[in-house]
């Protein structure tokens, strides 16, 4: 059987930023297009679970057999970050394996060739690789222009897959091009004629040549190049000098989210999966201390995925964030002035005694009058009945809001707007907590909220997270 | 039965506002020993005492009490219960007389708010780490206002007008008391044009945040008059706990709260109270917000269901109206220092029915039955408490 990419899911976030406005800032002008920013409360590990939940679109949770993730910007520097990833999206712990990548922007496309070959070993298997990066430049460098923010996941797997891969290649290669030191914020990239021209230029058009000899493929064989870069000038160069015209590039979002990392790749192969037409050749080619490359051919089944939207919904869904100031806050370059302490608790035995709840936001329903309550309740608020309950998933749901308040002070001191909200489900069960990414003139009682996985604060020296809610993004798809 | 068998002998009260240069042990001994003085006793002359406070440094139990007065060796109850703390201490100190384990307990709250260095209550709730992460006092009343206003059909700029008109009261109220923290004359366009806090509520919307203490003295009624002339008798209370997130709950609807009704009607009961908005000659409610006021005149069974806006509308809540209101200022006006305001509220209650009320202007003329009340949370925890001056 042909192994192939069953599902993929993106992630973008509600926020860019204008590259005009990061020109404004520096009393220069800004370069065409936009960066794609992560909102305050939102780090690799959330913007992950977002794109791998996307990818049940097409898969169920229970089909999947190990989660890989991928990032060079993740939150811990020890820590499994795909262990997380796996309880926020459901994922059983006895029947998923999962690891993490890291340290490369070529992060991503080795989990994917990791996953190809768990694939190849065991057919049954399905490996969801998730890819998701918000990389740091220093304020007024060229990068401060391109970093964009976003995550992007596909399920690899045999059967009815929307392209089959039907070939690898990879080229090592040790350059100090770009890199960041161990406690550093920010990127550092060498001198940009040696980075361009002995990195990236040689290293990609070595191992574009390499793939097309191993698959005796020509230029004109192949309908769509997925090229990863820092910039749309570099890829357009590197497909000239690998012999490709300018209408074989997939455009991999430069311009609208700017260079995502470890999830540049994915978003190429998103986006040329959804025009391409059954038999046509992809190949995707990542870089990054040598690159990874793949053909893909595209199934009879793409055309479900024509109309899916995946991009779409969340870059025809987003906002424009106009302060360069309040982003410099946020990213902790320039921190606003911390807020009032909180009156909570910090514990991570608490943590993790409570991760059904708020990590995998169960609720329970009484398996006695079958009545339905969040969070999971032992004691059944309607019968009495004493730990007679099944427990029911709400993170997929779409919920209504039944009363809200917004709260122009409750927030951190960069963003302290805060909508504190009520939501009720189909069955009458009731979720409480607060809404991200909106629109304050158009929140109202009865508006559908979809849930989103985010960091609350970092009480206890880590990262706490739990589920907020905000109005419909990855919900605003077309059916399938 | 409770009815009459227990009596308020003495009372004190501080001044309410920001007392920078006072700490809990200042404002203790303003509100205990005007208490003392009142009923004619010292401290040594109490028995049991219930301690009521929220805010303090953790694990200082009934110590405070000990340490400023003195009163080494007694059973000394600190209770926590939010905003309902100081009715709960009152409560406790009745239960204790009436059980006849003593016959003369003190109920004292006090409490420091600041000492914390932020205005307002601070941020975060409850035993969760995350899921109460950014609840605050007004964005949780808020959600009542926005619900209410959806369930009666009122724009966003009806809803806040009649709001507004509560706060016009308190505010018109609180000019006659002088140990109110606020003394401010508003109008209807001041409440309007004031900045949000969390909508619908706007900073005129919101009580403030005070020190303060009071105090009671509680002795069973046979004996109530060997220590002054003009007892008041405790007629009835209620308290009724909800979950620290009624959020949760299918069905809640926000308009209305169990634990306002259950706290109210048990105290009726126990009172022999069968309508409320025309035997009820004063009440002292929980006017944190003013939304919260309002929730309170239809759980209260001072005004019917769904036209409290009518009654405000009427003036039927104001100080020479059919049920004044927070004729103090309420929480609004005289200032809100958690533990104490319970306590602070039945004070108005006893001065106002003793007619000794200490600026004359603030006097009601023929009074006998009170009513206070305090709302925690929010909104889990209620509690009521009915005086009269006749047996």
């Amino acid at each position: 059987m042909k192994i192939g990419i069953k599902s993929f899911g993106v992630y973008v976030p509600n926020y860019y930023l204008s590259r005009e406005t990061i020109g404004l800032a520096w009393e220069a002008k800004g370069s065409k297009g936009k960066k794609s920013i992560a909102n305050v409360d939102e780090d690799t590990l959330t913007m992950a679970v977002e794109a791998a939940m996307d990818c049940f679109r097409f898969v169920s949770r229970e089909e999947i057999s190990s989660l890989y993730f991928a990032s060079t910007t993740a939150p811990y520097a020890e820590k499994a970050h795909s262990a997380l990833i796996s309880v926020a999206c459901d994922l059983e712990n006895n029947s998923v394996f999962t690891s993490d990548f890291a340290n490369s922007t070529r992060a991503g496309t080795s989990a994917l060739l990791a996953a190809c070959d768990a694939v190849k070993a065991d057919e049954a298997k399905n490996s969801l690789v998730v890819a998701s990066d918000m990389r740091k430049s220093y304020p007024k460098s060229p990068e401060e222009m391109t970093l964009g923010d976003a995550a992007a996941a596909m399920v690899v797997g045999t059967g009815d897959v929307f392209a089959t891969i039907d070939g690898t290649f990879s080229f090592n290669d040790e350059i100090v091009d770009i890199w960041r030191n161990a406690g550093d914020q920010y990127i550092s990239v060498g001198e940009s004629r040696f980075v361009v021209d002995e990195g990236y230029l040689r290293v990609m058009k070595a191992a574009v040549a390499g793939i097309l000899e191993k698959y005796s493929l020509e230029p004109k064989h192949i309908a769509k190049v997925v090229f990863s870069g820092a910039n749309a000038r570099n890829v357009a160069k590197l497909a000239k000098k690998c012999g490709f015209s300018a209408d074989q590039i997939q455009d991999t979002l430069l311009n609208s989210v700017g260079d995502s990392g470890t999830a540049q790749a994915f978003l190429g192969i998103v986006s040329a999966l959804e025009a391409a037409e059954p038999g046509e050749k992809i190949l995707l080619a990542d870089y990054g201390s040598g690159a990874n490359t793949f053909i893909l051919t595209a199934t009879e089944n793409v055309r479900k995925v024509h109309r899916a939207d995946t991009l779409k919904r969340f870059l025809e869904n987003r906002k424009e964030f106009g302060s360069y100031a309040r982003y410099l806050s946020f990213r902790e370059i320039a921190p606003a002035k911390p807020g009032s302490p909180f009156k909570l608790p910090a514990s991570s035995s608490m943590t993790w005694r409570e991760q059904k709840l708020n990590l995998r936001l169960h609720g329970s329903r009484c398996t006695e009058c079958g009545a339905a309550i969040f969070p999971i309740n032992r004691v059944c608020h309607k019968c009495g009945a004493v730990d007679k309950f099944e427990e029911f998933r709400a993170s997929d749901l779409v919920t209504k809001i039944f009363t809200f308040s917004v709260d122009q002070y409750a927030g951190r001191s960069d963003d302290p707007v805060l909508v504190q909200t009520v939501t009720e489900g189909e069955n009458g069960e009731r979720y409480y907590t607060i809404m991200t990414d909106f629109n304050v003139e158009d929140v109202r009682i009865g508006m559908e909220m979809e849930f989103t996985f985010r960091k609350m604060h970092a009480l206890g020296n880590f990262p706490n997270y739990y589920w907020k809610v905000r109005p419909l993004r990855r919900e605003k798809r077309t059916k399938l | 039965m409770i009815k009459d068998k227990l009596a308020i002998v003495g009372m004190g009260c501080a001044k309410f506002g920001e007392r920078w240069n006072c700490g809990i042990p200042d404002l203790m001994i303003e509100a205990a020993y005007e208490a003392f003085e009142d009923a004619g006793i010292g401290p040594q002359d109490i028995e049991m005492c219930f301690f009521s406070n929220t805010n303090a440094p953790n694990n200082c139990s009934g110590t405070p009490v000990a340490d400023t007065l003195k009163m080494h060796g007694i059973p000394i109850v600190r209770n926590e219960n939010f905003c309902a703390s100081g009715h709960i201490a009152l409560i406790e100190a009745c239960m204790a007389v009436a059980s006849g384990v003593c016959n003369v307990a003190m109920a004292i709250g006090v409490e420091k708010l600041k000492d914390t260095g932020f205005g307002g209550l601070g941020t975060g709730r409850g035993l969760s780490t995350v899921r109460e992460a950014r609840r605050t006092a007004p964005g949780s009343f808020a959600l009542g206002a926005a619900q209410y206003f959806e369930k009666y059909g009122l724009s966003y700029d009806e809803g806040r007008r009649m709001l507004a008109s509560i706060a016009v009261k308190n505010h018109s109220n609180g000019m006659l008391a002088p140990r109110a923290h606020f003394h401010k004359e508003i109008t209807i366009d001041d409440c309007l044009n004031a900045p949000i806090i969390a909508t619908p509520l706007g900073l005129y919307d919101c009580c403030g945040n005070s020190d303060g203490a009071a105090c009671a003295i509680i002795t069973r009624t046979d004996m109530a008059k060997s220590f002054r002339d003009d007892p008041i008798y405790v007629k009835g209370f209620g308290i009724s706990t909800d979950s620290i997130l009624p959020h949760y709950r299918p069905d809640f609807s926000w308009t209305s709260f169990e634990a306002l009704r259950v706290s109210s009607s048990k105290a009726y009961e126990m009172a022999g109270i069968k309508n409320p908005r025309e035997e009820i000659d004063l009440a002292e409610v929980h006017d944190c917000f003013s939304i919260t006021e309002l929730l309170i005149y239809e759980d209260f069974g001072f005004s019917p269901r769904g036209k409290a806006r009518e009654d405000i509308e009427a003036g039927f809540f104001t100080r020479d109206g059919g049920l004044p209101v927070n004729v103090d200022g309420g929480l609004k006006c005289f200032g809100h220092p958690v533990g104490a305001s319970g306590i602070r509220m039945t004070y108005e209650l006893y001065k106002q029915l003793q007619h000794k009320v200490d600026n004359p202007k603030r006097q009601l003329n023929d009074v006998h039955i009170g009513l206070s009340h305090t709302f925690g949370g929010p909104p889990q925890i209620s509690a009521v408490m009915i005086v009269g001056n006749e047996k």
